[in-house]
Order: C-alpha cells, then structure tokens, then sequence
C-alpha cells in the first residue's frame, strides 16, 4: 500500500432547493475512489450544512493515485425514493504526488451537474501520504512533474532536456455504447466525464513511465488531445518533452532579476545528473558540412509539407514517408541509423541517448539561450485517415462500478487499435523527420499535432521548426564544454539563429539568400517562417503583428474513401494558398518573419477550411522584404491598366501606412557601410519563386538582393482581384491595439500587471444560397475580421493593450455552420514607457551594443560561480529546507487570506501565456486538465444557444479557479482551452458542449512585495520578469 | 450569414458601467444600441453597428445571469462563476438597488404587494420610467422589505448587512421600509410637492424616536419578541400621546403657553401678528394630531394632517422659514415652563422629532 488518501467533507453552501415543499435540502455527500465509497450523515434541512466529516482514508497503490480521480458526489436524502443526485466534484490528486507541488488540496468547489451547471459549492480537505516503495516494479511514476508551459518553467533550470515523449490510449465512447440507449443523458456525460479522466490519469502515468526510463524528472510542453471519433472511438493522447529540472534553490526574493533563464543558467553551475562520466569534450565542428537529399520539387519556399492519404491514392512525393511501414524492426532501424546525427555523435552521448531519441523533436516554443543554434523552417505533414471501429469486447459495465472501468489492462483488451494510432502519427513523424533532415536540421522544436474529424474521415496533422541545437542541453554536459561551446562559436547576438544550417548550394527549395544583415558573416534566407516564439536574442526592429490566413474550399460530399481522396486532393492546394496569403500579407505589412505559425485544417461535410495565424516581424538580421507587384494581363486595355496601377498605388501605400504603423524603420547606413549596392532593374518573378539561380553567384558584398523579388500578382481573373481585395480589407487594429500570437509582442516590454484572459465563440450559419469559394472565402473572413473587431471593441477600456497569445480554433460543427473559437490574453502596457521604446535607430544600436556587453560581462560570472565547489550539494539541501517551511507557510498565508479580505473569493489569475507580468512565479502546484460535459433539454429556457454557452465557459472558468485556489495557487499560466465542441439542437430544444481545457496552477508574487529587497529599478525588474521583454535592442 | 451563437467571456468578468445603466433603465437590447449609438460610441472607437450589438447583447446576458445573485447580494459575494473585484461588486449592487425619485414617490407608503405590482403599467406611464425598471426597483423594494419586515435590531444595519447597501441607501431603503409598514399617505395631491428626500428625512427621524427600537439599547423586558424593532411605531408611546391633549383642552394652559411663545418672541419674528392670531389654531392641530396617532387610519394621514394643519396655514401667511424654526423651537421649549403640564418627557419625544419633520416639509 504505498499511498493513503484522507478526505474530509467539511461543509456546503448556496445548495439548490431540492425539497420544495420544505424549500430546502437534506443533503450529504458520497466520496469515492477505485471502488470504495464513504458517505458522511445527512444534514437536515439546509441550503448550507455543515457536515464537517471525520477524515475519509482509502489506502491505494500510487498506480491508482494517478490514474483515479476522486469522485465526491452531493445528494439530497429522500426517504421515499430515490435519493437526487445534486452534482459532483471531481480531484485530481495528482499535484499531490510529487514533493514540490501541494501539500494538501482545500478549498471551496463548485458541484456540477452536466445537466444543471453548478449547483453550490462544498469545502473539501484532501491530503495524500505516500511511502516510498522503490523496490516493486514500477507501474507508477510518481513524482515526475508536468508542466502545459512550453518553455522550461520559471522557478527551475534545465539539466538536460532528454527530448519527445508521446502516448496514447484508446477506448470505447460511451456515449456510443449500446447502454447509451437506456441510460440517462446525465449517467451517459458522467460516465465520459469520469472515462477522459481515467484515460488522462493513465496516461500521464505511462508518459511519466517513460521519462523515468529516460532518467528525466519532468515533462515540460505536456499537451494532451482528444479525438472524439465518434462511433470508433476515444482516443486521448499527448505529447511532451522529456527534461531534467533543477528547482532553483535561490530564493527569488533576493534576486527578481534571475528570473530570466540566461541568468538562471549561470548562477547554478552544478548539476545532479547521475551520470557524472559522460564528458563532452569533443571539439566542437560547424555542422554545414553536412550533405543531404532532399527533393526540391516536393517543398516549396520555408515550408516543407505533404498531405497524403492511407490509401495511398495519391502519389506520394514527400521522402521517407512511403517508406514507414507498420512492422516495427526495419521501422526501427531506420530510425536509428537516422538519429545517429553529427551532433549527437559530436557531444561524444552514450549510446542509449540514441536509441531513446526516435524523434529528436521538441515541444518547447521557447529556449534558454544558446539552446537554439539555427532555424531552418517550418516542416508540416498531414495525413488524411479513414476510422474504423476499434474493437472493444467486453466492455460493457462502463457506467457501473466495477473493475472494467480500469484501463490497466487494457493492451491486453485491444491489442491492435492503439497500434494502429501509434503506426499513424509515427509515419506523420517520420515525414516530419525528414523534411527537418532536407532543411538539414537535425531537431524540432516548437512541435505539435493535432487532428480534424469529420464523420469517418480524420485529417492527422503535424508541424514543427526545423532547428539545429546546441548540444549541451540535450545530455549532461559540463559546464566546460558550455564555456567553450559559447567561446568558440561566438554567435553575434540576435542573429544566429537566423543564419541557414542547410547546405546554399544544395538547397531544399528555391530560396534567395543574402547575406546577414546583422554580422555580415553568414547566410540568411529572405524570409522565416517558424512555429516557435521569438527567441529572446532575436534582434526585432519595430512592433510585431498577428497575420492570419483564412482560407475555405468546397467539397463534394463523399463516402468513405471517396472522400479521403478528394479531401487529400485538396490539401496540398490549401496549403499553398494558405502560404502565399501569408506571404502577402507578410510583405503588405513589411517585415520578414513569422512565429507561432500554426496552420489548421479543419474537415466539414462539404467544405475545408484554413486557418493559418502567426506573429509577423521584422528581423534586423533578414533583408528588407520586397513589394508586392500587381501585374495586369491585358496590357492593351487602358482603364484596365489605370485599374491596375491604381491597385498598385494602394497596395504601396498600405505596406508603408504599416511600416509606420509598426515603426519599422531598419538602418539605412548598413548599406554605405558595406559599399554601395550594385542597383539592378527590377525583376519579375511568379509568385513564390525567387531567383534563387543568380543568388548563388552573387558576390559577396551585393546585399541589394533583398530589393528585387518584388512579388508579383497577376490580376488574370477575378479571383486574383477577390484575393489582392481581401489582402487589403484586412484592417489594422485600432490604434492603442497590438495583436500577436506569440507569448510576447515584439517591441513591447513595458507591461503592467492588468491581465484579461477571455474566450469568445462564434459560429455562423451559412446560407445555403452562395456556396461558392469565394463567397464561402469572404463569409470566413468576415466572421474573423468581426470576431477581432468585437474583442477590440469589448477590450477598449484596457487600451493601450496587447492581444497575446492570440488562439483561433475553427471547427465545423453542421452542414453550414462555421464555429471560431478565440482564447486570448490581453495585457495593458505603460503607455509613457512605450514612447521611450520608439526611440531612434541610433539609440537601438547603441543598446544593442550594451547587451553585446553584458552577454560578455555574463562568462566571468560564470566563471567566478564555477570557482566555488564548496558547497557540496546546495540545490538539493535547499530545496528540501525551502520544503519544509516557507512554502507551507505560504500556502496557509494564502489560503487564509481570502476569508479577511472581506470575505470575498480569493482573486485566482488565468492566462495563456508561461509568465505574469510584473510578477515572480515561486511555485508550480501541478498540471490542471479538466474536461467537462454540459447538456441542456430547455436550450430556450437558458437563454439560447448563447445563453447556454457563455454560462457553460463561464462555470469551467470557476471551476478552474477554484481547483487553482484549492491548491494553494492564485494563477494559471499557459492555460488552453483544447477543445470546445458544441452540438446544437433546437427543434429539440436540446444542445450539449464539451469543452477540454488545461494549464500549470502557480503561485505568483508580484514583483512590488519582492522589490523591497532589491535595489533594481523598476523597468529593469519588469524587462527580466518578462521572457523575451528585452527583444526590442 | 447569421451569428447563430456569439460569446464573450472573460476570467475578469468585464461590466461596462453605460451598457449596465441601460439594462437597469430596462431597456431591450435593440433600443439600447440605439441608444449607445446616438451616443456617438461608433465614433469614438470605430466599431460597427453590428459589433455594438454584439457586445450589448454579451453584457445583457451576463447581466441576466448575474441578477440572480443580486437579489442576495452576500450570494455575489461569495460566489465563484464570476470573477469580479470588490469595487466593482459594490458598484454593480449599488447601481441595481438604486431606484428613481419619480418611481418611489408612487409607491412610497404602498402596501408592497400583487395589488400595486398591478399598477406598476400606470406609474410605467405616467413617470416614462419603463415597465421592466417599474418592476425591478419595485421587486427590490418588496424583497428588501420581506428580509427585513421581522429582524431585530437596526433597520438600517440590517439592510446594509444583508443588502450590502452604501449608508446612503441603505438609509433610503429603510425609508421605504417603514413607510410601507405604516402605509403613510404620500400620493394626496397636498403631498405632491415633497420629495423622497423630505419623507425619507422624516422617516430617519421616525425611526429614531418613536419606534420600538428608539427607546433604548438593551430591551428592558428580555422575554419580550417586539423589542428593538425599528419598522413598527412604538403603540405605548402613541397611546401615550392622547396625554398631551390637556394643552389645548385646558384653556389656561392654552393661554399660558400662548404668551409665554409670545413674549419670548416679540420682536424677533417678521409675522409676529399672524402667528399671535393662529397660534391656538396651529397649536391645537399639532397635539391633536399627536392625540389621534392611536388610530392606523390617523397614522396613515399623518402627513396630510401636518400639512393641512401647520404646513399650508404657515404658508398662506408667508411665514419664512427661519421664522418657523424660532417659533417650533420657542413652542416646544415653553412647554418645560408651564408648570401645570407633567408630560415633559412624552412632550419632547414627540415635539422634538416633529420639529425637525416640520422644518423640512415646509418648503415651496
């Protein structure tokens, strides 16, 4: 018995009438985990009893502690009949496992019913004691934390990032079991509930299993899905990145400013690996001179993608995709063989590292500096899928309360589905391995996956940056090689990164290259599309902005797999559109880079829809971006061609309203200083293809490259004049308003701590009438632009203000309905600061300077932290002090603090964003994955579709906070609403909504209470608070 | 291309203070963005018609939702499902229990019941208060007076603590409140010119010396259930009153008080004549309405009768107010001089809380 769970029930408030002859309740509460169930006395005619039960101990394995949740129910007592059930809280213990999360979950919880909402609240006291077993076979990885965060959480310091972790298990969708049929709709969302929950515990046990093996502690970038497939199936799964984590020992208080990773690194220079014999020593090679393959035919610009069907109706052309096959040993091989990269071999890396790292892949969108050596692109693959039914024999007591419910056993019970999936994504992984090879890359990093169903059909897709990575995070290496590592490479800040790692005269797609405009030394693409936040060195001229491409496409409705063929027909077409809207609309804005890419392809019935959203800037490194150029067709016609010229005009004026709109204004007087540029009639070129011929011959000195590859659109028809039309309908948001998706804008760093984390839905029926593309385009587009509108509209009291971390989800619940989800934080900035950050190029250089100082002023520190071997193990002594007693003690400050402050409820922050700004995040409590059910049979009654919906978000919002606040925490960061699926009926009255969400519950301090012990000003303590807040050089 | 469904909710549940006066003012959402558009708001900030309703109808729904819980304001204190700051709380329940001065003086001294809920569409008419907002202060005033009607203690404490009112309108609404208890007549067309503001300063005064709770702190007979309650007038006291009819019934005592007011005030009073002439009328119609307060009836016409008996026959002489406050205060403190008179204390209780009624109901 390694673990004891006790629960108390201490009391209820604000319970509904369930007696109304009495206009009150006789309620008390059922608290269940496995199997066995407690119950507390029945408290006689109260809306608030006080209950305050003995102490409820179930004595459990810890294999169960992290697959279980416990279950509290809150019924009325009926002497009569059958006792009403009130509503339900469900706890997931696990924050309680491992040492430095919560110590006790305690609290006020809303009690929900799928079918009512939220009825009243109970206060729970959770505790857990666990004892050490180390001896058994491990089913349990307790202990290993978990964190949404894509970037190493604030208050701990990397080891070794060990690299990608997947799972996924399968199961049957009750809602689709023969018992639906009889069951209530409540016992049928209960039962879903309590499934996810289970599948979600399980799962992150069997990822914990595997990072163990790895001999990490943590995954960090933990991201897990679900696919509703309906008839076939549940399946959920997850992905993550595998690390070791240091708990900084120091405490913040005294130091705000090692807040900021580069510093964290420095401070510590021990590590507690337990392999202290594996030295990389090995002297450190470019890595360019690597040769690959790559098919230039098969990607076009930065972005390497394919789209391919199970069925293989389409021919494939992406490479080392038709190869993967389902057996496991030459899959394997092959994968081996491919892992063995330069660095890896480089770093001088025991074997095992090699044979673990199938896929060197990365969750993470942000890095400790240096992690990121250069970029190559984004990669992308999809699949179009068709389901089956996965078996599931004897799966029957599913609403009951046996044992079957366990999904222990459940290889055994299925022993081909979950291989199935598995076989899926490792192909689409594949692909995406070899396209980051093509990019000659060996990593990448900023990786997702996600999938799009409709009916039978699911489109798998799965999109990352191609990234060459320095070594010494990914094993344990000293803190010699690191020195040497940075003195020999000796990257000029801010530019690195930008620099190809792939071979200029063996390139994987046409691209123009000059070279960098920031050190001179190496080459740069033109532009730079990644799926990663902007690296904290990236030198940013000007502001950034959010850039959406929006993009629909009809579709025959189709069986089977007639459908899968003409939906993978469709997308290589999409993609393509969905990359030169992008890149129009990169250059309409002038700048020359993209982050946060994140390309959505959602299935409908009879249409495809595209979304793509990303955060335009301009990298001070990459050449200016050239125009766009309108050409006409039919050179003869005179009104035409005054039509054309007069697009042109506008087209010009955009890109330079946007240039001063976003104050990108680069150097002029790099030119004069390298020489004058040789200037060359402008060509023409089609769209998306550069010359990339004479760029090869080009000397050395021309750096005029940049000025020629003015795009091209050709007005042939009227699509083209519908496409150059919506480029310029896109309008700018309101002055005051910046929009990104990143976690930060660009050339903003000057936050205050006035947070508004929101979700808005919208979902538009269209009318059946003008189902054509275009009309379908414009509908789209619209429904977007208003959403935007509206949020500017509804934030303007925060103005000046940022949207960050922008997040569209598209989906198409019905025939002609269209739903966009939008979650989003929006954080107001000091306006006067914000003034000082526009200051003159000469000024930016002159900063520029002053960080390339400090970033040299950082090694003797390093240094000097290196020449103090005395303490013999500080971080693991002071973590465990730091254990025993502030932390408690904060913990109990905290939650005894709400009650004096005016009885009112403790104020629990949500953002989607990894930080706080103005504040210090002290503690991760532990991972918040909620998923929930809501259904209504009076849709009328409640308002309406929007009625029901808004009261929906609104109570997983509560519910969410209150989970966050029980726990001792007062914020949730890199919160994300995963899924919102929403089915409507209204002739039946009838809707239902499930909405998935997730996040790391925190404990934050604001940085004012920390300042007393610091003498730092303000804005410096603001900049380091904020990952990246010093872009802007 | 319809808007089938559209949400906005944030962490921070977001009230904006314009769109919440309309909602409270009751209008639909359609008029309300009429409303907010002529306000000049799409000028301001650029937005559209239709994101204008879009956002009216977001904090309409968020409004409704939030209605429930303020109907016990603890409840929105102590709930979870919205985020929302201390201030702005206090501003959302403050606002909804704010009524309008046209509304309340149709309804003051009203029995709180279906009855007069009826009659809300006329007073909707006749004030152009809408029938929604008609019904939401009315509700408000019923529900308040519903919580409060059988508490011990102060009425005032008690509505702030259950009602989590500012002391300003917890003081309104504890006007209303024994008002409608007492079902003092305000609708006569003799009342029309006082405002909520001159009966509401009656009623603090009311409250404080004549009710159950005015007589002292501790109850003197701890068995008794009616002790401390501020909503009812104290019976003993009224029946007490009739002991004050000596000083006009005995002639002497009459005359006594008459030259002693008078001597006391030659010279310093611009009517001294007119007030000379009505004295034995204005001092008969104040004791003889403190003698007849044994009566429900009397009690409900109790300012009727001040101003048919002292307020219009003053103001038909052009007695400036100044002149009236020497005179109630010269007429109330004479009385402790004659020496026939044993009622001093019941005389001070009375006269010294319909002093201050009488200054501030005599206005124009």
């Amino acid at each position: 018995m390694p673990g004891k769970l006790k629960v108390k029930i201490v009391a209820g408030r604000h319970l509904p009438v369930m007696d109304r002859a009495s206009d009150l309740t006789d309620a008390f509460v059922e608290v269940k985990f496995g199997n066995t169930t407690f119950k507390t006395d029945v408290y006689l005619k109260s809306l608030n009893p006080q209950w305050n039960s003995e102490w409820f101990k179930f004595e459990v394995d810890d294999e169960d502690l992290q697959d279980e949740p416990l279950q509290i129910t809150v019924l009325d007592h009926d002497t009569y009949s059958a006792n009403d059930a009130i509503g339900k809280v469900y706890i997931d213990i696990d924050p309680l496992l491992y040492s430095e999360a919560a110590t006790v979950i305690s609290g006020w919880f809303p009690i929900y019913d799928t079918i009512h909402g939220i009825r009243g609240e109970i206060n729970v006291v959770v505790k857990v004691d666990l004892f050490n077993d180390l001896n058994r076979f491990r089913q349990s990885s307790c202990g290993v934390k978990f964190f949404c965060t894509t970037s190493i959480p604030k208050c701990y310091r990397a080891v070794i990032i060990h690299g990608f972790v997947e799972e996924l298990v399968v199961n049957e969708d009750p809602e689709y079991q023969w018992i639906d049929r009889i069951r209530t709709p409540r016992a049928s969302n209960e039962a879903r509930q309590r499934l996810i929950s289970l599948m979600s515990g399980e799962l992150q046990r069997k990822i914990g299993l595997k990072v163990l093996e790895m001999r990490g502690n943590a995954v960090v970038g933990y991201l897990q899905c679900f696919d509703l497939e309906g008839e076939s199936g549940l399946v959920v799964r997850a992905i993550g990145t595998a690390c070791t984590l240091d708990k900084l020992s120091s405490p913040a208080a005294f130091l705000p400013a090692c807040n900021s990773p580069s510093k964290d690194m420095k401070e510590i220079p021990f590590n507690e690996d337990p392999n202290p014999n594996t030295h990389s020593s090995g002297p450190s090679t470019p890595l360019k001179n690597q040769t690959y393959s790559f098919s230039p035919s098969k990607s076009y610009s930065r972005q390497s993608s394919s789209s391919d069907t199970d069925l293989s109706l389409t021919p494939k052309t992406g490479m080392g995709s038709g190869s993967a096959g389902k057996e496991g040993g030459p899959f394997k091989a092959l994968l081996r063989q491919q892992t063995q990269s330069a660095l890896e071999q480089r770093g001088g890396s025991p074997h095992r590292f090699c044979r673990r790292r199938e896929f060197p892949f990365f969750t993470l969108t942000a890095f400790p500096p240096g992690f990121l050596v250069h970029v190559g692109g984004v990669v992308s693959a999809r699949s179009v899928k068709l389901l089956d039914r996965i078996h599931n024999p004897a799966f029957v007591g599913i609403m009951g309360n046996t044992r079957s419910y366990k999904l222990l056993d459940w290889n055994s019970f299925n022993s081909d589905e979950p291989e199935t999936r598995d076989a899926w994504w490792a192909e689409i992984r594949q692909e995406i391995k070899s396209h980051a090879k093509a990019l000659g890359c060996h990593a990448v990093v900023g990786y997702s996956e996600s999938t799009s169903i409709c009916e039978e059909v699911c489109i798998l897709s799965a999109s990352g940056t191609a990234a060459v990575l320095n070594p010494r995070f990914l094993q344990d290496g000293t803190v010699e090689s690191c020195l040497e590592q940075r003195l020999e490479e000796n990257l000029p800040a801010g530019c690195g990164f930008c620099h190809i790692p792939y071979d200029e005269l063996n390139m994987p797609f046409p691209a123009h290259l000059t070279y960098c405009y920031n050190c001179r030394k190496q080459k740069v693409p033109d532009v730079l599309f990644t799926t990663i936040d902007l690296p904290i060195d990236a030198t940013v001229i000007g502001k950034g902005c959010l850039i959406q491409a929006r993009l629909c496409r009809l579709k025959k409705k189709a069986q089977a797999e007639a459908n899968a063929t003409a939906i993978s027909n469709l997308l290589p077409f999409m993609e393509y559109e969905v990359h030169t809207q992008l890149m129009n609309k990169l250059k309409l804005k002038g700048m020359n880079a993209l982050f946060g890419l994140r390309i959505q392809i959602t299935v409908g019935e009879n249409m495809l829809m595209g979304l793509a959203s990303a955060t335009g800037v301009y990298l001070a490194a990459l050449p200016t971006p050239g125009g766009i150029q309108i050409a006409g067709k039919t050179p003869n016609d005179g009104s035409y061609e005054q039509h054309v010229s007069h697009m042109q005009k506008k087209i010009n004026d955009t890109i330079a309203k946007n240039k001063e709109l976003y104050e990108i204004n680069p150097p002029e007087i790099s030119e004069e200083i390298i020489g004058s540029p040789i200037p060359e009639p402008r060509q023409r070129s089609r769209l998306l293809r550069s010359q990339s011929e004479s760029s090869d011959e080009v000397t050395e000195l021309d750096l005029s490259h940049g000025k020629k590859d003015a795009f091209v659109l050709e007005i042939d028809d009227t699509d083209a004049m519908e496409d150059v039309h919506s480029l310029l309908t896109d309008v700018p948001p309101p002055s005051g308003f910046y929009s990104c998706n990143t976690e930060i804008m660009p050339g903003i760093n000057n936050w205050t701590s006035e947070i508004q984390m929101f979700t808005s839905v919208r979902v538009i029926r269209l009318s059946s009438l003008n189902l054509t593309n275009q009309a379908l385009n414009k509908n789209f587009n619209d429904l977007c632009e208003n959403l935007l509108k509206s949020l500017y509209f509804k934030l303007r009291s925060m103005i000046p203000c940022c949207l960050c971390h922008v997040n569209f989800t598209v989906s198409l619940p019905e025939d002609e309905l269209i739903q966009v989800t939008v979650t989003a934080v929006a954080i107001t900035f000091d306006k006067n600061q914000a003034l000082q950050t526009t200051k003159t190029q000469v000024e930016k250089s002159l900063q520029r300077a002053s960080t390339d100082n400090e970033e040299l002023l950082q090694f003797p520190l390093e240094l000097c932290s290196d020449s103090l071997p005395s303490h013999p193990f500080p971080p693991a002594k002071a973590v465990t002090v730091e254990k025993a007693s502030p932390m408690s003690e904060g913990n109990f400050r905290n939650r005894s603090a709400p009650p004096c402050a005016n009885s009112t409820v403790g104020v629990v922050k949500m953002t989607p964003l990894s930080f706080i700004p103005g504040a210090k995040i002290t503690k991760y409590l532990g991972i918040i994955n909620m998923f929930f059910i809501r259904e209504t049979t009076s849709l009328r009654e409640e308002g309406g579709v929007s009625g029901f919906l808004h009261a929906f978000v609104a109570e997983v919002f509560a519910m969410v906070r209150a989970h966050v606040a029980a726990l001792g925490g007062n914020a949730v960061v890199s919160y994300i609403m995963k899924q919102c699926v929403f089915m409507e009926n209204p002739n039946k009255n009838q809707a239902q909504c499930l909405i998935n969400v997730s996040g790391d519950a925190v404990v934050f301090v604001r940085e004012s209470e920390l300042e007393v012990v610091s003498s730092q000003p303000p804005t410096a303590n603001c900049q380091s608070s904020c990952p990246g807040g010093d872009v802007t050089t | 291309m319809t808007n089938e469904l559209d949400i906005f909710v944030g962490n921070t549940t977001l009230i904006d203070e314009d769109v919440y006066r309309l909602w409270l003012d009751g209008y639909s959402v359609n008029d309300a963005v009429a409303l907010r558009v002529r306000s000049g708001i799409l000028e301001q900030t650029g937005a559209t018609a239709a994101v204008l309703q879009s956002d009216t109808m977001d904090h309409y729904r968020t409004f409704h939702m939030l209605e429930r819980l303020l109907h016990a304001p603890p409840k929105l204190l102590h709930q979870l499902i919205f985020q929302i700051p201390p201030s702005r709380q206090a501003l959302l329940i403050e606002r909804y229990y704010a009524f309008d001065e046209a509304f309340v003086r149709e309804v003051l001294g009203k029995k709180l019941s279906k009855g007069t809920k009826k009659d809300l569409d006329d007073i909707s008419t006749k004030t152009g208060i809408t029938l929604k907002s008609c019904r939401r202060q009315f509700d408000n005033f019923k529900r308040v007076f519903k919580v409060v009607e059988e508490m011990r203690g102060s009425l005032v404490d008690n509505i702030q603590q259950h009602f989590l009112l500012s002391d300003r309108l917890a003081r309104d609404y504890a006007a209303i409140v024994f008002f409608a208890n007492n079902r003092f007549e305000t609708g006569k067309k003799k009342l029309q010119y006082l405002s909520f503001g001159d009966f509401a300063f009656c009623a603090e005064l009311m409250i404080q010396n004549w009710t159950l709770g005015a007589v002292g702190e501790a109850p003197t007979d701890p068995d008794s259930q009616v002790d401390d309650m501020d909503v009812d007038l104290d019976k003993e006291f009224l029946q007490d009153l009739k002991e004050l009819k000596v000083l006009v019934a005995d002639k002497d005592l009459l005359d006594l008080h008459k030259s002693l007011v008078c001597t006391a005030l030659r010279g310093k009073l611009g009517v001294f004549s007119e007030m000379e002439a009505n004295f034995k009328n204005l001092s008969r119609g104040l004791v003889n309405v403190a003698a007849k307060l044994t009566h429900n009836k009397d009690v409900r016409d109790l300012f009727v009768d001040l101003v048919e008996k002292f307020v219009e026959p003053c103001r038909s002489d052009h007695w400036p107010l100044n002149d009236v406050r020497l005179f109630l205060n010269q007429y109330s403190a004479s009385v402790h001089s004659l020496d026939g008179f044993r009622h001093q204390g019941l005389w001070d209780r009375y006269m010294g809380t319909l002093r201050g009624c009488l200054l501030r109901l005599y206005h124009d």
